[in-house]
């Protein structure tokens, strides 16, 4: 589903150049659990940038779904990331003035979802979430294990493909981290791809396959058999 | 995305700076309001003058001795002096036959006096036709007989205020006053019916205009006043007024005609050139809201950077981010106009009560172009702001908190 070829991502800040994808090749199917790691600065954000179409290669090609889209037009590769794409990032990135339900319908909102479909839809994600009872809370009203989870509803409300979600439990403590995830788990197990970013061993010890990387390489790629 | 989702989320964002968008409505409702009031100001004096001179008749031709350089405008500052314009002169014009009636007119002042009351007034000289020419009504007794305007005979009518000052209570009808040294009777009193433009009915003495040429010790009368027979005679009145009056004067153009409709139209023109002029004063004030609105977009923009990104990672194009700013710029621009709007209606009835001879009336063109001035400078104005916004790395974006 997900195939990177020779990608190579170079930053120029003034006359230095900062080689943060160094030929990176990957191929990932559909419905596959990945944890990255690596130490920091080692292109973990950039390379999920590139897979999640927020950023594109300096050069080599990515193909999504059998199409190449290196070359799309900004208004093409903002609708592949709409319908295919769904983020999760550290710090959340809430709308601070929509509640919980408005957030949460932000995506379908954007594609232009009828909406009575959108309350259905919204409903029903914030119970798999278990936010029912805080619809209406507005962000800075929410502990920071529920921000996460609005996050991700917003983030699956689409239906989307794959789940890129680049340390989605670095600001939470344990419990709320291991809730967090649960969820993502609970996704990946309906055939959603799911990617995430990690320091923590124990949490990339729950993925099948793991990808580790350094100053823009993949130095290992290890799978394994069931998920713990 | 739909129209109506845009405009939630424009007029949500709104509500979420409630503080900088109150600013900004006020700054947009100050300008249109005092486009409004203004032009309603000019659009009311405008129609009050219009007004006023339709009331003097709409046929009329004003004839003064003395050729003015320019068409139209009565001689201010001439050098020459010229020729007398006599009695026999007006009487002269009634040979054309697109005249009406004529009313000779000379203009003095002097003292009025009853036993031991007595004041200043403007004295009239003229005949029987100034009372239909200038529309005046009766108040008491009859005006200015019919008769040949060259003999003078000892009778006066008074404005209604001159009759109050040297009467009082008493009867005025058929007493004797004095107008400087000679002794005129009252025959008539005038209807008060306020001011109509240039002089003040109620303080005024009419007398017969050989008289009053007698009284002045002249021979030259201050104008004379023409009523064409229709509307469309006017030209041809006016052709004849000057072709008689150049064969009585040797030959010699040495008169002004000016009709009421150049008067008018001149008025029109300069009272409608001075209300546009406000009204592009006020609008500079609608610019000015333009640039605030741009300032402030561009604050809010940096503002909402992560905001921005995030739009983008959910699957916003960038021009869906720009149209979201510049709809969300629209919106506050045309909230604002239509807050001064009511604003500038209120504040024009306000004029309206406090000087009701004022017709204060919003002109449609200029709550059109309040209107359109103000969207348009915001939509204007928000580009920059909503382009830059537009053209945000999302990565970038996101990684600001
Ligand atoms: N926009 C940018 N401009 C310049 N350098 C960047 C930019 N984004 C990332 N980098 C550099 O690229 C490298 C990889 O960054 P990143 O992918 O964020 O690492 P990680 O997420 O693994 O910590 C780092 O050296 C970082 O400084
Ligand atoms: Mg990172």
């Amino acid at each position: 589903m997900i195939q990177l070829q020779q990608v190579h991502r170079i930053f120029e800040v003034g006359d230095q150049k900062v080689h943060a994808l160094d030929d990176v090749s990957l191929d990932i199917k559909r419905g596959e659990y990945i944890a990255l790691m690596g130490p920091s600065g080692s292109g973990k954000s950039t390379l999920l940038n590139i897979v999640g179409l927020l950023d594109r290669p300096t050069s080599g090609k990515y193909v999504l779904d059998g199409q190449n889209v290196t070359a799309l037009s900004d208004q093409s590769q903002a609708e592949m990331r709409r319908d295919k794409i769904g983020f999760v990032f550290q710090f959340f990135h809430l709308v601070p003035r929509l509640n919980a339900s408005e957030n949460i319908a932000l995506p379908m909102v954007l594609a232009g979802v009828p909406v009575a479909e959108r309350k259905a839809r919204v409903s029903r994600i914030l119970d798999a979430v278990g936010l029912t009872d805080r619809a209406h809370h507005r962000p800075d009203q929410l502990s920071g294990g529920q921000r996460q989870r609005v996050a991700i509803a917003r983030a699956t409300v689409m239906e989307p493909a794959a789940i890129l979600a680049d340390e989605p439990t670095g600001n939470l403590d344990s419990a709320s981290g291991k809730d967090v995830l649960d969820i993502l788990e609970a996704l990946n197990d309906n055939n959603i791809t799911l990617i995430v970013v990690t320091h923590d061993l124990d949490i990339a010890k729950r993925a099948r396959r793991r990808l580790h990387m350094v100053d823009g390489c993949i130095d290992s790629d290890t799978t394994t058999g069931e998920r713990k | 995305m739909s129209t109506i989702d845009i405009l939630g989320f424009a007029l949500k964002s709104l509500r979420g700076y409630a503080l900088r968008t109150g600013l900004m409505l006020l700054a947009m409702a100050i300008g249109v309001a005092a486009v409004v009031v203004l032009t309603s100001l000019g659009e009311g004096a405008r129609r009050f003058v219009v007004a006023e001179f339709a009331s003097l008749g709409t046929h009329l031709l004003i004839v003064l001795p003395g050729r003015s350089e320019t068409t139209g405008g009565p001689p201010l500052l001439l050098g020459e002096t010229p020729r007398d314009l006599t009695i026999d002169d007006a009487v002269a014009l009634n040979r054309s036959r697109a005249v009406r009636r004529i009313a000779p007119i000379t203009v003095g002042s002097a003292r009025v006096s009853y036993r031991r009351r007595d004041r200043e007034s403007i004295i009239i000289g003229s005949t029987r036709e100034f009372l239909d020419v200038r529309h005046l009504t009766m108040g008491q007794g009859r005006f200015l007989p019919e008769a040949d305007p060259r003999r003078a005979s000892p009778v006066c009518v008074l404005g209604a205020k001159i009759r109050q000052e040297l009467f009082g209570g008493d009867k005025a009808l058929g007493q004797w006053v004095r107008l400087g040294d000679r002794r005129f009777r009252v025959i008539g009193v005038l209807a008060s019916e306020g001011r109509t433009i240039g002089i003040d009915v109620e303080e005024i003495v009419v007398v017969p205009v050989a008289s009053a040429l007698a009284l002045f010790d002249t021979a030259s009368l201050f104008r004379i006043l023409v009523e064409a027979r229709t509307r469309e005679a006017i030209p041809r009145a006016q052709k004849d007024i000057v072709d008689i009056v150049r064969s009585r004067h040797d030959g010699e153009d040495d008169i002004t005609v000016i009709t009421q409709d150049a008067v008018l139209s001149t008025f029109d023109n300069v009272l409608r050139a001075l209300t546009l002029t406000v009204a592009g004063i006020a609008a500079i004030s609608l610019a000015v809201a333009g640039i605030l609105i741009m300032n402030v977009m561009l604050v809010a923009v940096s503002q909402r950077t992560s905001e921005i990104g995030l739009l983008k990672a959910l699957g916003a194009s960038g021009r869906r981010i720009l149209v979201l700013f510049v709809t969300e710029a629209g919106a506050l621009s045309l909230i604002g106009a239509v807050l001064g709007l009511v604003i500038g209606k209120i504040g024009g009835w306000i004029v309206g009560r406090l000087y009701p001879a004022l017709s204060v009336s919003t002109p449609w063109w200029a709550i059109v172009a309040a209107l359109a001035v103000a969207l348009g400078t915001g939509l204007l104005f928000s580009m920059l702001p909503a382009r830059r916004a537009a053209r945000l790395d999302p990565v970038q974006a996101l990684s600001r908190r």
